[in-house]
């Protein structure tokens, strides 16, 4: 088994979950969690592989995939800042809502053949880099070289400019924003359609370009809540989630491929030999994301990691504190 | 005053026949305002009398229900708190508004549109520390405010306003949070204020603070002026309660002599954490006596909550020993407290100290509802629950339609008054009190004050966590003064100085000799 392509797939496994991760991270700065994201992926997914299959051109299919996750994201907004209604009931229902309309649509995707898909290229001097070059550079999608690019983007965005800052403030004390003349409700809506984009995009990116195809819900297979949980263990910053969904990307195509061979370092392999071993392992990452989920959750732990301060409450004029 | 002899003082706002109806109340009725340019401007009156109210239309926050503003001669109308600080504007409110995870200067530029995209933080520090040193207003730029005391908040809270060209500033009881030297810090920064000709409404209801920084008053009661822009010079302080109160105000609180008994409540070394584990109290020692009643001073944030539920069981304590009448109760539940005989008025009401959504008999049955005659087994008697609540709403005089009310529509009088029935009806032998009297007006504080006092008679022990000092001075037989969760030592001759002193963090024992070295200057 070589390491580097396992390591090289799971850097492209990763991108999806980036995309998923930094979009609920925006919109979590902004106060607003959303639990719809798996659902929003599929959205996403499906809409771009449809738009790409009927249409042959798969940046109008990401393009499409985007503003689907986006606009089925407003609800939620709508749901939770304008009727105050509780976050996590209202994302769990979007995440039904948006997942049952992307298999009823999907009806019959999976029958099109030759579903042009996003391209994959080399990048010539730094693909030469030894190891580096081969994981990250050598042969991957578009989106996951555009990856690289958004991260460091989306932290410059959030810690160094005047809308990132008052995004945090909107997201910490939305009073102190809304006295100052940043309308807290609109920027809610705003954050919340971002994540849904983002969403979206992930989604793309798998249907078009990590694992093309559109296989109903297993096309993401739990993906967007796995992006949920990597929030949590970001601490709600950007670079440690790109670092997080690289290696739950990594853990993710290990899980696969390391049933494959028959032999490890010489010995036999127990995972080729015993299923139960490789079910067992493709439960870690969703076991590891429940109890990130759980620490998270708790109120002390919260307030040690930088929860946003407003994160889950209604933002209501006049009412003290908040 | 010299400004007094200028003929045409120039008048920055003008506000008449202001009227401003909330659901129930009248705010403001028919109220005239008249502020200059380079005065102090107080505004005095009771909690509820409707300076907040006036304040809040001035800076925006509300609209008037009818009458005019003029600022600089030309009338006005403002839609929110922006337009009233694009004609220089600014209020700084009780709740400060500031993002505690952000340095000062990101507060500061909040919700400017300038910078327009990226911000470059060491540009606007400079910028922003040299603005704070010429007006005394010193805080680092780069600290993040959950860093900064409450005095420095409140200069971040000014900067922010002074960034914005505010040339009215308006402060709602601005040394209601302060210790007595940021106080005197904060009349620094007014005076330079106002030499370089920018106006100050300043908020309160504590008259010695007026007498001292103000150039003028406008009294207000139940809505309505009684002392319109009166020179401050020209009256007295008994004259001002007069006419905040509509009768005259007796400042002292009649005490009995009672005989301290044993002693009922032992703190000996008690260290705990606070919500973000970090450490909190660090090895204080207090004891209480029974019939006495001892204050704890400091300035907020000390520990002074920390301690509070640590003695009542709601906090767990790292180190140290609770005994109550000698009984070792450390780190043990409420419940075991509440046998004991503690009692807890807790500082927030609404949410620790009731259950809002439940009705009066609900809430006051809350410690002996599993007791005779109102618990009888596993159920409730309601005939006597609601029996009880009818013998406590009136021996109270809580003011309520029914006992069936839920407590959140009662006001805050009313629903202290409804915590105090059901903690002293337990017939307590330590209440412990933290700010009691917040936020409540001159009448229901009257109330609260004397059934503490009744409680010492009876032979309670009492632990009054204030950070009001005349509240202690008049109520304490003895006060501790709290600082960073350590004892720095006890008054029990009032002395005020020494308060102050050891609330700013100087021990006990260091300030004998400050004193004497200053006396003998």
């Amino acid at each position: 088994m070589d390491m580097s392509i396992v390591l090289q797939a799971g850097v492209a496994t990763g991108t999806a979950l980036l995309f998923a991760t930094l979009g609920e991270l925006l919109a979590e700065r902004s106060g607003i969690m959303n639990l719809g994201v798996e659902g929003m992926m599929l959205l996403g997914a499906m809409a771009a592989y449809w738009v790409s299959a009927h249409y042959g051109v798969p940046w109008m299919g990401v393009i499409i995939g985007m503003l689907a996750a986006g606009l089925i994201s407003q609800i939620h907004a709508f749901i939770t800042i304008n009727l105050r209604a509780d976050q996590v009931v209202s994302g769990l229902s979007l995440n039904f809502l948006a997942a049952g309309v992307s298999v009823v649509l999907g009806e019959g995707l999976n029958s099109i053949k030759g579903v042009a898909i996003l391209p994959s290229f080399t990048i010539p001097l730094l693909s030469q880099i030894p190891w580096i070059g081969k994981i990250f550079f050598t042969n991957q999608g578009i989106l996951v070289y555009i990856g690289y690019l958004v991260f460091p983007l989306v932290w410059y965005f959030i810690n160094r400019t005047r809308q990132g800052l008052h995004l945090r403030a909107v997201g910490e004390f939305p009073a102190a924003a809304d006295s100052l003349g940043i309308n807290v409700y609109r920027m809610r809506y705003l954050y919340v359609f971002i994540g849904g984009l983002f969403a979206g995009l992930a989604g793309a990116a798998i249907s078009l370009s990590i694992s093309p195809g559109w296989f109903s819900e297993k096309t993401t297979s739990g993906e967007g809540w796995i992006a949920v949980g990597l929030v949590i263990f970001a601490q709600w910053n950007p670079i440690r989630a790109a670092f997080g969904a690289y290696i739950f990307g990594a853990l993710r195509r290990l899980v696969l491929d390391i049933q494959g061979p028959m032999m490890i370092l010489g010995l036999a392999n127990p995972f080729y030999y015993n299923p139960y071993f490789g079910f067992f392992l493709q439960m870690l990452p969703y076991a590891f994301t429940i109890i990130v989920l759980v620490l998270g959750s708790r109120e002390a732990i919260k307030k040690r990691i930088g929860t946003p301060a407003a994160l889950g409450i209604p933002y209501i004029r006049g009412e003290r504190g908040m | 005053m010299p400004k007094e002899e200028v003929p045409d003082l120039k008048v920055i706002a003008h506000m008449q026949g202001i009227r401003k109806r909330f659901p129930g109340v009248l705010a403001n009725d028919q109220v005239d305002f008249e502020l200059r340019e380079g005065e102090v401007h107080a505004l005095l009156g009771e909690n509820g009398a409707g300076k907040s109210t006036l304040m809040n239309i001035l800076a925006g926050l509300y609209h008037p229900d009818s009458g005019t503003i003029n600022i600089r001669g030309k009338q006005v109308s403002f839609n929110s708190p922006q337009d009233a600080i694009k004609v220089g504007i600014g209020m700084i409110h009780q709740h400060f508004m500031l993002v505690p995870s952000q340095t000062v200067t990101e507060n500061v530029l909040l919700g400017l549109n300038d910078p327009p995209f990226i911000i470059n933080l060491k540009d606007y520090d400079d910028k922003i520390r040299q603005l704070g040193e010429r007006l005394g207003l010193i805080v680092d730029p780069r600290a993040k405010i959950w860093q900064l005391t409450v005095g420095e908040q409140q200069r971040v809270e000014i900067l922010k306003m002074l960034y914005r060209g505010t040339n009215v500033l308006i402060m709602d009881e601005p040394t209601a949070v302060l210790a007595p030297s940021e106080i005197e810090d904060l009349f620094l920064t007014l005076r330079k204020m106002t030499a370089e000709g920018k106006s100050i409404v300043f908020i309160s209801h504590k008259l010695n603070e007026i007498t001292e920084i103000s150039d003028r008053v406008t009294v207000l009661r139940r809505g309505k002026v009684t002392a319109s822009g009166i020179n401050t010079r020209e009256t007295t302080r008994e004259k001002l309660a007069e006419l905040m109160v509509g009768r005259e105000v007796l400042f002292r609180i009649d005490k009995k002599p009672v005989k301290p008994g044993d002693v009922v409540l032992s703190v000996e070394n008690v260290q705990a954490e606070n919500d973000k584990n970090l450490q909190s109290l660090r090895g204080l020692s207090l004891q209480v006596r029974a019939g006495e009643i001892v204050g704890l001073a400091g300035v907020a944030g000390n520990g002074q909550s920390e301690l509070a539920e640590v003695i009542t069981g709601l906090r767990k304590c790292t180190a140290g020993k609770i005994c109550i009448h000698g009984q070792d109760t450390t780190n043990q539940s409420t419940l075991t407290s509440i046998r004991q005989g503690v009692s807890h008025i807790p500082e927030d009401r609404t949410h620790v100290g009731s259950a809002p959504n439940l009705s009066i008999t609900d809430n006051v049955i809350m410690k002996n509802y599993n007791q005779q005659p109102i618990g009888m087994g596993w159920l409730i008697n309601s005939l006597a629950a609601n029996r009880f609540a009818t013998k406590l709403k009136d021996e109270y005089e809580i003011t309520a339609p029914l006992i069936n009310t839920p407590v959140r529509l009662l006001s805050g009088g009313n629903l202290q008054r409804v915590i105090l029935a059901r903690e002293i009806s337990s017939k307590p032998k330590l209440m412990v009190a933290v700010q009691p009297t917040r936020g409540l007006d001159v009448g229901a504080i009257e109330g609260v004050q004397r059934l503490l006092m009744q409680q010492r008679e009876a032979g309670a022990a009492v632990l009054l966590i204030s950070e009001e000092l005349e509240e202690l001075l008049s109520l304490s037989d003895r006060i501790y003064i709290i600082y960073e969760g350590q004892i720095m030592g006890e008054v029990t001759d009032g002395d005020i100085r020494k308060i102050g002193l050891m609330m700013t963090g100087t021990p006990l024992d260091k300030i004998g000799k400050e004193i004497t070295e200053e006396d003998g200057k």
